[in-house]
């Protein structure tokens, strides 16, 4: 029901005083009314401007945040209003929606904030008034075909495993993502132009012996073009082949307009080749070389502004179509009046109505050969009216499709845009999100600076470097630390954990795990040295390095290894890191060197912690682990 | 361009307008609007001082508070609360037919209600205007609300009698009762069949008619309704509405 329907329900309640001498039975109880209390006024206050209102307003959908019982979760009970932290321009709207029972959408919001208004007041936007519910579903199909694009383009992403298959297919695809298939790419576009243009100069009179008529060069170098040909036929049909095998779904391969197009380019060669021998349908055959034509269209997989046309032109097939139409109807019009008019005058070629057709088709569209043309005065004053009314005719649909290519190619122009733009903007975003990884880290140092210079009892530098984390960057960091001490590794009696590094050092690690010696600190770790040989030899070391990239030894190590190890959790953390981040590790242990760690951190871009991998003592557990690449394990933590 | 073409455009518009649901943008077209556009698009051309006369009276302000105070039994505050709703779903002061035929729809989804809601604008547009005022309504709820048994047994000797000329006949009673029959709608159970509203109409005249004349007076109907324990039980049934 309606808003203002609930005002007028008193008025048709009394009315049905009208049916009671009428009725038979006796009536029901009318449902008693509770604590009948007088209308009163509510403010709500949205982010310092009050609104007010009746209360019976907002009762009227009580399917809504404001005329349900929710509200009463934002009563602010010292002032007695209702207090809502949402942007008061678009509340407008809404209590407008209340007040009026339209709810109308503003031109200047964007879209999705009003989305995000409507959504939080429980108002289902289908219900805005026909005055704004165009434009509000205009910028909506805009906004998710934008945010459509930019999801489009992740597809372009290499998966990890991908069979040899989906990797021809996607190289068919998107040509720009590996160097064959860019190649491949250039060779069929060359080819195809070299077919296309063979094709045409066949027919050029080439010199010719001056005593012989002039013969087009197709017939003088048979030899030559027929070779070309086949090569081109043979390329094309190999391509074709190579596409059907790659295709996930080859039966809507085959039935896509591309492929029917490369069917078709590629057919008449092979009926040819069957048929020159019967000379009954060599006529045919002359005919199908014209079906040749059609390979200059395979042009369309390298041209996207050919793509774009032929969109467009799908998109406005019915104003196409409505074009067509007309055109038809005037045609013939006019055909009949000027075969009528011009039927008296003598030799006239006005001959039949369907001959009329061509003069009609070349007025209309103001070509105006001179072929055909009307010798009587009627004749001559109807053709100037076809003449004006062509024109007219044909200006109509045009703008239509011409707005549509506009829309479409625009579109295509935003998209690409976009996607250049994509590279940058996501550079930007990581570099603030390195930001605050390095403020973990930082605080993390100045924590155990804090701790040297309790130990040295200093005050003043340890207010310094207090202030400069707020308190919820400090409970952020907090809740850091918890998680690192809390991914502590069982097997092992000494006490490490797995921390956030930063990436520069993980790298490095990764890529010198096999070859340093990690300088014990730890006094809790055993003195025995560690000699970098065989994986075995280092995992029985217990020298272990507090590192999160708890799988790339694994994947250093050869796959073939199949120890089975008591401690099969700290075959993964061995991986040795160089002197520089052995502060880190001492952040475990008590402080030794009170100096600020002097971590680099120029270069990073992202924290990685790893999920360590639960405890394996099967062979196949250890083989199994190493497979694939190593930041299969490693769960990144960028958004800190 | 010419005024016809606006205004057949308009008019075009309007149409489209109504197809659509929101109730309140129809009465506030139905209200001004139509009232222009028949103006406008009327064949015999006005004065144009008549047309704003017309406009002007289009716009209906109702009498003070006090009076209608002192003519009805509604008190300030429900006065009050009755203006702002009408004036909230007609800005123009005024309900005419149509309007008044699409805000009681709203209450029978099922049914059409269009019959029916067509005799009550006749019972409350007391004037015979055309439109029902601020007034009228006010009056005509007074009455059903705040009224006693007697007045309101009247009003609905009222409604009933279309041509309002102090008998109730058959004929009248069975447009009525179709009327109220056609709110039902068709999803009914049991199934509605045709000649219900005429059986009722039988035992309807059987009950009030006394003198078997065929018709029903003012009398019959009042004498009769005061005996049946059902009818008065069902008079005091809203009371409490506002």
């Amino acid at each position: 029901m309606a808003a203002g329907v609930a005002a007028w329900l008193p008025f048709a309640r009394a009315a049905a005083i009208g049916w009671m001498p009428v009725a038979n039975l006796p009536m029901p109880v009318a449902p008693a009314e509770k604590n009948k209390r007088q209308d009163e006024l509510i403010i709500l206050n949205v982010s310092g401007r009050r609104f007010q209102t009746w209360r019976n307003t907002l009762d009227r959908y009580p399917d809504t945040l404001l005329g349900s019982s929710e509200k009463e979760f934002f009563y602010n009970e010292e002032t007695k209003e209702y207090f809502f932290d949402r942007d008061p321009d678009v509340f407008r709207s809404v209590l407008n929606f209340y007040r009026t029972g339209k709810l109308h959408y503003p031109r200047y919001e964007c879209i999705s904030s009003y989305d995000e208004e409507l959504a939080f007041f429980g108002i289902v936007p289908e219900i805005i008034g026909d005055c704004c519910y165009e434009e509000y579903k205009d910028r909506k199909r805009e906004n998710a075909e934008r945010l459509m694009d930019d999801q489009e383009d992740n597809k372009d992403a290499k998966l990890p495993n991908m069979t040899f298959r989906e990797t021809m297919w996607r190289a068919f695809e998107n040509p720009h993502t590996s160097t064959m298939a860019l190649v491949f790419y250039y060779v069929t576009g060359f080819f195809i132009a070299v077919s296309v243009i063979t094709n045409v100069v066949e027919t050029v009179p080439c010199g010719s012996a001056p005593n012989q008529k002039e013969v087009p060069c197709g017939e003088r170098y048979t030899v030559a073009f027929f070779c070309m040909d086949t090569a081109c036929v043979m390329i094309f049909t190999v391509e074709y082949l190579m596409r059907l095998f790659a295709a996930p779904s080859r039966y809507r391969f085959m039935r896509s307009v591309m492929s029917i197009i490369d069917v078709v380019a590629i057919l008449p060669y092979y009926i040819g080749l069957v048929m020159t021998d019967n000379e009954d349908v060599s006529g045919a055959f002359v005919t199908l070389r014209v079906f040749r034509v059609f390979r200059i269209f395979k042009f369309s997989r390298h041209s996207q502004g050919l793509r774009i046309l032929g969109y467009t032109l799908k998109s406005c097939a019915s104003e196409l179509g409505f074009l067509l139409f007309s055109l038809t109807m005037a045609i013939i019009i006019f055909a009949t009046v000027m075969f009528y008019a011009e039927k008296g005058s003598s030799s006239s070629k006005f001959t039949s109505i369907p001959a009329s057709f061509w003069y009609t088709i070349v007025t209309m569209t103001t070509l105006g050969y001179g072929d055909m043309v009307p010798k009587t005065i009627a004749g001559k004053i109807f053709g100037s009216i076809c003449s004006l009314s062509g024109v007219l005719v044909i200006a109509l649909p045009v703008p239509v499709i011409v707005s549509n290519f506009s829309r479409i190619y625009h579109q295509n122009q935003r998209a690409d845009k976009r996607r250049a733009q994509k590279k940058a903007r996501l550079a930007r975003i990581r570099i603030s999100k390195t930001g605050s990884s390095n403020a973990f880290l930082h605080s993390k140092r100045n924590g155990l600076f804090n701790e040297a210079l309790e130990l040295t009892g200093s005050t003043e530098d340890e207010k310094r470097l207090s202030k400069s984390t707020s308190l919820l960057e400090s409970q952020h960091h907090h809740l850091l630390h918890c998680l690192e001490k809390t991914t502590v590794s069982v097997l092992i009696l000494e006490l490490f954990n797995h921390e956030f590094v930063d990436e520069q050092y993980y790298q490095q690690s990764y890529l010198e795990g096999g070859l340093q010696n990690y300088p014990s600190r730890s006094p809790s770790l055993s003195s025995q040295d560690g000699v970098t040989g065989t994986c075995c030899t280092r995992r029985t070391k217990k020298h272990h390095t507090p590192l999160p990239n708890a799988s790339a030894p694994a994947h250093m190590q050869p796959l073939t290894h199949t120890h089975t190890h008591p401690q099969g959790l700290q075959e993964l953390s061995t991986i040795h890191i160089q002197p520089l981040s052995t502060s880190r590790s001492s952040l475990n242990m008590r402080v030794d060197e009170p100096a600020p760690l002097n971590c680099q951190s120029s270069q990073i871009t992202t924290a990685i912690i790893s999920i360590p991998t639960p405890p394996v003592t099967t062979p196949e557990g250890d083989a199994h682990l190493p497979a694939g690449p190593a930041h299969q394990n490693v769960v990144k933590v960028s958004a800190l | 361009m010419f005024t016809p073409s606006k205004t057949n455009q308009m008019r075009g518009d309007l149409q489209h307008f109504r197809k659509d649901y929101g109730f309140s943008r129809k009465v506030l077209l139905n209200c001004c609007l139509v009232r222009r556009i028949i103006t406008w698009a009327s064949p015999n051309p006005q004065d144009s001082v008549e047309d704003e006369l017309e406009l002007s009276a289009v716009r209906h302000r109702p009498e003070g508070l006090e009076q209608l105070e002192a003519q009805t039994r509604f008190s300030r505050k429900e006065l009050q609360i009755l203006y702002r709703g009408f004036k909230n779903e007609c800005p123009s002061g005024v309900v005419n037919e149509d309007t008044f035929k699409d805000i009681y729809a709203q209450f029978f989804p099922q049914g059409d209600a269009s019959t029916y809601a067509h005799f009550l604008f006749n019972a409350f547009d007391t004037d015979h205007n055309g439109s029902v005022s601020f007034e009228d309504f006010v009056m005509g709820l007074s009455i059903l609300l705040r009224g006693t048994v007697q007045e309101k047994l009247n009003w609905a000797f009222n409604l009933y009698d279309i041509n309002k000329d102090g008998y109730i006949t058959k004929e009248e009673m069975l447009d009525i009762m179709k009327a109220i029959y056609d709110m039902m709608g068709k999803c009914t159970y049991p199934v509605l069949k045709e000649e219900t509203p005429r059986q009722h109409v039988e035992v309807f005249f059987q009950k009030m008619d006394k003198n078997k004349d065929g018709v029903v007076t003012i009398d019959e109907f009042i004498d009769c309704c005061q005996n049946d324990e059902n009818i008065m039980r069902s008079m005091h049934l809203f009371e409490n509405v506002l």
